[in-house]
């Protein structure tokens, strides 16, 4: 396949405004403002099928019809760039090396739902990523692609890097409002809507960087054209994959929409790490959704071949591990994550998190009874579906997964009181 | 507080917004570049620039891992230990680093040069394993590696 999303990254000086025009970047804009109206944007993603690429997969066209057409309160479009899933590191890879996509992408966003500003919303550890994209965000200013009548036109629109602290939840959309607005990254229930209520209770939109790094490609190119790319209009467009783990050459790898797994893991990635370990087991979406067993893995990475298989396409953060991989070790860790970043709002997950935590520190250090295994299911299937936001759930799919999928490797944790995948490694 | 420069960064920043509170989390950013920690005193005067109480700032500092509130060593370390980390050997590093400090997770070196933290996922997975050290990120790390890095800190 071409090369889309990252058809610039290796290109010197690639993060320049120069560079980009001089590839064709900042057409779509050009052509699209004015003379397309709003609507005609968000109709042309609409049809190009585009879902989010955050975590939910949410079609793109559709969440931007939700805003208003009348204007009464200022719009806001928040760019996801918080990016915090474990496994995922492509939105990075956008901000650091093709920071003019991802504007394009988003002020092309902006326009369709009729945004006065645009927050582009960076984790707080990429400090140098926020750097890029100030210098690129200057650049744009100065040549009139943000601000006040942009490309002649009667819209305005500014555009200001807003960087968090350090907070998993903040990914989260709705968490992701409250922290902007100063206050702790605590998610709200939905409805309302953002479209509805978001942002100071304005109408607002929340776009993943990868999601709206698509856009101007559909604009330029047309929805048709994005269409012919991955296996049907429900799973269409350019995908980045996030490969790590127990493989040769871990990176992110750009490929159609419903690249097999396999052809993933042994021909990008160059197969396993060591060629005396054969794979184990795969996490497909980023730690949040649930684990595929090696004979699993004959799939596609799409969101509806994921979903088929019992997991999901998630972020698309590709966690490979080969059989020295504890699964209690593993699964240890996972948990220790949502634990850790629970935002402690609802009482299911603030305090399931920390059982189950505890559960697996106690069967990791030989201290674990038959009855923790249920118990750990017991304790997840609690927490999914009475949270607030989806980190409950992303915090009881790995448990309930692992356990079910490796059950005997927990019992045998617990019947030898030590791990037996290590010291046999 | 820190002088006219620093309270013409602040009056930049929350032009920024709709609010002056939602300019809290780059306002803390500015105090912790000037004071390298944040204080009762710092948060204080915070809430009373945004017009938010001093416990609702201190939620917020309290609630951010990056929001430091004792000061650090001069080189802050933070090793990602999370899952893809893991799998590529974080934990031999978080050992090495230990030992080679003679401090725990959580300490800073007697001399104050410096400090260890366990993070999670940094973003950075398939280059791990890896830490960020001050703002910077340094990956695809091995004990080598980290011995050369922090050997040749001024």
């Amino acid at each position: 396949m071409e090369k889309i999303l990252t058809r610039n990254i290796h290109k010197e000086n690639s993060p320049s405004i120069e560079v980009y025009e001089a590839g064709g970047g900042y057409q779509a804009y050009r052509k699209a403002i004015p003379s397309m109206g709003p609507d005609e944007v968000t109709e042309q993603v609409k049809k190009s099928g585009l879902r989010g690429r955050g975590g939910a997969g949410f079609p793109c066209g559709l969440k931007w019809s939700f805003m208003p057409k009348e204007k009464n309160k200022p719009h806001y479009l928040l760019v996801n760039a918080d990016e915090s899933e474990p496994g995922t590191f492509k939105d990075r890879l956008l901000m650091e090396l093709d920071p003019h996509l991802v504007i394009e992408g988003s002020m092309l966003s902006a326009y369709a739902i009729r945004a006065d500003v645009c927050y582009i919303y960076i984790r707080g550890e990429f400090v140098r990523p926020a750097e890029v994209m100030n210098r690129a965000i200057a650049e744009a200013y100065a040549k009139g692609y943000a601000g006040r009548n942009i490309c002649g036109s009667d819209w305005s629109c500014e555009l200001v890097v807003h960087r968090g602290a350090g907070a998993y939840i903040c990914g989260e959309e709705t968490a992701l409002m409250t922290s902007l607005e100063g206050d702790r990254g605590y998610p709200r229930n939905k409805p309302p809507f953002p479209a509805q209520s978001g942002f100071f209770g304005c109408p607002t939109t929340i776009n993943n960087v990868e999601t709206l790094s698509c856009v101007s490609f559909i604009i330029e190119r047309g929805a048709d054209w994005f269409l012919t790319i991955g296996p049907d209009e429900k799973n269409s467009g350019p995908k980045l994959y996030c490969l790590s783990g127990h493989v040769k050459r871990p990176g992110v790898y750009e490929g159609p929409m419903g690249l097999p797994l396999m052809e993933l893991i042994h021909e990008l990635g160059g197969g396993m790490l060591r060629e005396d370990r054969p794979l184990k087991a795969v996490i497909p979406g980023g730690s949040s959704v649930p684990v595929l067993r090696a004979e699993e893995c004959e799939v596609n990475l799409d969101f509806d071949s994921l979903m088929k298989a019992g997991s999901a396409l998630g972020s698309a953060g590709i966690m490979v591990m080969d059989s020295s991989t504890c699964m209690v070790n593993a699964l240890h860790r996972i948990a220790y994550f949502y634990d850790h970043e629970s935002c402690g709002q609802c009482t299911p997950c603030r305090q399931g998190t920390g059982w189950m935590r505890r559960i697996l520190e106690r069967i990791e250090n030989g201290q674990g009874r038959t009855e923790d295994i249920d118990l750990l299911k017991n304790v997840a299937d609690n927490i999914e579906g009475n949270t607030i936001c989806a980190l409950g759930d992303a915090a009881a799919w790995p448990v309930q997964s692992f356990v079910k999928k490796f059950r005997d490797e927990f019992q045998a944790h617990v019947d030898a009181g030590k791990c037996t995948v290590l010291s046999n490694a | 507080m820190f002088g006219q420069e620093f309270e013409k960064t602040v009056d930049e920043i929350v032009a920024r917004y709709p609010q002056p509170r939602a300019a809290l989390l780059p306002v803390l950013w500015e105090i912790q570049r000037h004071k390298g920690w944040i204080d009762g005193e710092c948060e204080r005067w915070a809430g009373e620039r945004l017009g938010v109480s001093p416990a609702h700032v201190h939620g917020v500092v309290t609630f951010y891992t990056m929001y430091k509130q004792r000061p650090t060593g001069k080189y802050h370390i933070q090793l990602c230990t999370t899952l893809s980390c893991m799998l590529r050997g974080s934990d031999d590093l978080l050992e090495h680093l230990e030992e080679k400090l003679g401090i725990d997770v959580g300490e800073t070196t007697p001399d104050g040069k410096f400090s260890l933290q366990r993070a999670e996922c940094l973003g950075s997975c398939g280059t791990a394993p890896m830490f960020q050290l001050n703002d910077d990120y340094h990956e695809d790390l091995t004990l080598e590696k980290v011995d050369q890095l922090l050997d040749s800190l001024p």
